[in-house]
């Protein structure tokens, strides 16, 4: 079975978070053509009204727009849209559970911040 | 949506014993169905009912808006690929797949002989001879090339590799989206096709257990590791499917949305979250006491 899916979400969450991705990395630039929901099914071997549903997601947030007879389009300020939306999820998802380990095996706040100079510097 | 097959308090019994009790629901056009359940619950006799190969005891069965028995009309439309088909002793594979072309409307001869490829069946041999994979992929060759209006397959791979079974999949996935129809996949390997599935019906002892959209069911049930005394704790009134202990560690998996809420307050109490798939929800529904079980259906 596809080995990008995997049980921890739902499956058109995933979907979605692909095509976000895709657009961030600029893989998808803005007023490019995303594949086809049928597309889409074939190669994640998923249900292909599950992948409507990780493109509705999209669309609902204005990410995507639909040309009528043509298909699914990236839209304008969506790459924008998508980086701010993630900043904001990244306190919640990688600094906080990184500092709830860190107490856990008793690493302290100056450790940590030293880790992550380090951490920078090498990227 | 329309729905193509409606089927109204179904009962079939075989002297006092019940094997399908009351049992209700509809399928709608074009979507993919799921018929799960343990061994003898009662999916193939349903399957025999709607496809008229054996009587109901009591209830109603709609078949394209039509009863199915005698009619020609629902029947053409049908394709059921059973588990165990029996072929005539002479028969080739070819000669399975010219009957089959004779008997479904919609068969398309170019398909078959493409997918009778991808298998790599053997059209000269005697059907007699094929091993019992070779004879599951010969039913899902005759069951994708019908592009019958609704194609049931019933455990259609047993004896199938792993690989064959993913050309199986991408194969229906394929062809659904060129050609939607309406397909019921009865089977108990959940993990691998939960996700080709739109809907799932769940029957349990003759009962109708589930009957809900897959993307539903996987928010239905989350499970909870942590401390056995913090686990007990945060799962008080709560409906906890199964629990198991290892040590100091408990893990318990319960029934209801993982909501921001419900997260949080694990969090809080330093409990790990971890997703119930479709196979495990389906295990812990139908391995219970029967009591339980008919609160969730409800």
């Amino acid at each position: 079975m596809s080995f990008l899916i995997d049980d921890s979400r739902p499956i058109f969450v995933q979907i979605a978070e692909r095509i976000e991705n895709d657009i961030i990395e600029g893989a998808l630039p803005e007023e490019s053509q995303v594949p086809s929901t049928n597309q889409f099914a074939a190669f994640y071997q998923i249900n292909p009204a599950t992948a409507a549903k990780g493109v509705n997601l999209l669309t609902e947030q204005g990410i995507l727009y639909k040309k009528r007879g043509i298909g699914m389009f990236v839209a304008a300020g969506a790459k924008a849209s998508l980086v701010e939306k993630r900043k904001e999820q990244f306190f919640e998802q990688y600094v906080v559970t990184m500092m709830r380990e860190a107490e856990k095996i008793g690493i302290t706040q100056d450790q940590l911040a030293d880790m992550v100079r380090k951490g920078g510097s090498k990227s | 949506m329309s729905a193509i097959v409606k089927v109204t308090n179904l009962t079939k019994t075989y002297g006092g014993t019940a094997a399908v009790q009351g049992v209700s629901f509809e399928l709608e056009e074009n979507k993919i169905y799921g018929l799960l359940g343990r061994n003898g619950a009662g999916k193939t006799t349903i399957m025999h009912m709607l496809t008229a190969q054996q009587f109901a005891s009591s209830g109603d069965i709609a078949v394209f808006g039509e009863a199915p028995f005698e009619n020609e009309s629902v029947l053409s439309r049908l394709c059921f690929i059973k588990e165990s088909q029996k072929y005539p002793p002479m028969f080739t594979v070819k000669d399975v797949l010219e009957v089959s072309a004779m008997l479904h409307p919609n068969w398309d001869a170019a398909y078959a002989a493409d997918l009778a490829g991808a298998f790599g069946l053997p059209m000269k041999r005697k059907v007699q001879k094929l091993s019992r994979g070779m004879l599951s992929a010969v039913g899902v060759v005759v069951g994708l090339a019908s592009r019958a209006p609704l194609t049931i397959f019933d455990e259609p791979y047993l004896g199938l590799d792993a690989v064959a079974r993913s050309i199986f999949y991408d194969r229906l996935l394929e062809d659904y989206a060129e050609h939607p129809r309406t397909v019921i996949l009865s089977t108990h390997l959940i993990d691998e096709v939960s996700r080709l599935l739109e809907h799932v019906l769940l029957i349990d002892q003759g009962k109708l257990l589930l009957d809900q959209d897959v993307e539903r069911l996987s928010g239905m049930a989350y499970s909870v590791v942590g401390s056995a005394a913090k686990l007990d704790a945060f799962v008080a009134g709560k409906k906890v499917l199964a629990r198991e202990t290892m040590g100091a560690i408990a893990s318990a998996t319960v029934m209801g949305e993982a909501g921001a809420q419900v997260r949080r307050e694990a969090a809080e109490r330093g409990l790990e979250f971890a997703p119930v798939s479709l196979q495990q929800l389906i295990v812990h529904l139908t391995g219970g006491k029967l009591g339980e079980k008919e609160a969730i259906s409800s």
